[in-house]
């Protein structure tokens, strides 16, 4: 019973689909949204560290590293955009965004 | 036979929580649950042999934006029920969807094998006698070393621009002048008056 590089990748398949799953399903709540972004971007860094171990290359890791960063930084600007957002509106519902257009 | 029980194990609790990250009433719940799907994210990356991420998924992830995630939805007087209405109306299409979704990518991976003709294209084979630790360092801060830096101006933007979207001054409440402290004179500040003895100013 050995773990081969398909059931990492099935792992990650699964988590991105309950990531793209929970998008679907929460419309109307932004913090869970950003939350399933969290998760897809968790399984995108499964996958390469999965790559990068099975195959031997540690690009794979340093990659990882920079989705991770971006990650860390796209989480605290939309909680920021939502703090601002609920300070304003008093409400975080997805549907009066598209008021903000111009 | 170990590795492979602490692989499903790791697996089955992280694409648990995982679903009861979207699938909680309560967001608190919610993000307590990312947290434990980060956790055991950091096991499967420690399966795998890499350590420094693993590491620093826990002090990055957990340390860092699952509590800032806790911190908002905690701080946002927000009806959440409200905002679940609509969670059935939206559960055929995400299901019928996501199994589609689901079905390709693992059709996919299982049918998945590099060609035997093709020679595999290896960057930066990892290392043996060196720590993970030590390999990411070595890789990194000499050939990404640009990318390295591209990464620390992302978050020094995003620090910037959260301060900025956040930051703001309120009426009303009383800040230090310090031009006006020190542009008083004698002149401006004191006046001087005859008080008759007995009445008052």
């Amino acid at each position: 019973m050995t773990i081969g590089l398909g059931h990492y990748l099935s792992v990650a398949a699964i988590l991105f689909t309950l990531g793209i799953f929970g998008i679907f399903l929460n419309r109307k709540n932004v913090i869970i949204i950003l939350m399933s972004i969290e998760l897809i971007l968790l399984s995108v860094n499964i996958n390469f560290v999965a790559f990068s171990s099975f195959m031997g290359d540690i690009v794979g890791q340093i990659f990882a590293l920079l989705v991770l960063t971006v990650a860390a930084a796209e989480a605290a600007i939309g909680l920021a955009i939502l703090v601002v957002y609920f300070r304003n509106r008093g409400s975080i519902a997805v549907e009066d965004i598209n008021l903000m257009k111009g | 036979m170990i590795p492979a029980l602490f692989f499903y194990l790791f697996a089955c609790m992280c694409v648990a929580s995982g679903l009861m990250v979207i699938a909680a009433r309560n967001p608190v719940h919610s993000v307590l649950f990312l947290i434990l799907a980060f956790v055991n994210a950091a096991g499967l990356f420690l399966l795998l042999g890499a350590e420094f991420l693993a590491m620093i998924l826990i002090v990055v992830y957990v340390g860092a934006v699952a509590v800032l995630f806790l911190f908002v939805v905690m701080m946002l007087d927000v009806d959440f029920v409200e905002l679940r209405e609509g969670f059935l109306q939206y559960l055929p299409i995400g299901a019928l969807v996501g199994i589609v979704f689901l079905a390709e990518i693992l059709l996919v991976v299982g049918a998945w094998t590099i060609g035997p003709g093709i020679p595999r294209v290896i960057a930066a084979p990892i290392p043996e006698n060196l720590t993970n630790t030590e390999a990411i360092g070595l890789v990194l801060y000499t050939r990404y070393l640009y990318f390295f830096q591209a990464a620390g101006l992302v978050l020094l933007v995003a620090m910037i621009g959260a301060i900025v979207l956040t930051l703001r001054h309120k009426e009303k409440v009383k800040r230090q002048d310090i031009g006006a402290q020190v542009a008083r004179s004698p002149a401006t500040s004191i006046e001087i008056r005859k008080v008759k003895s007995g009445q008052g100013v």
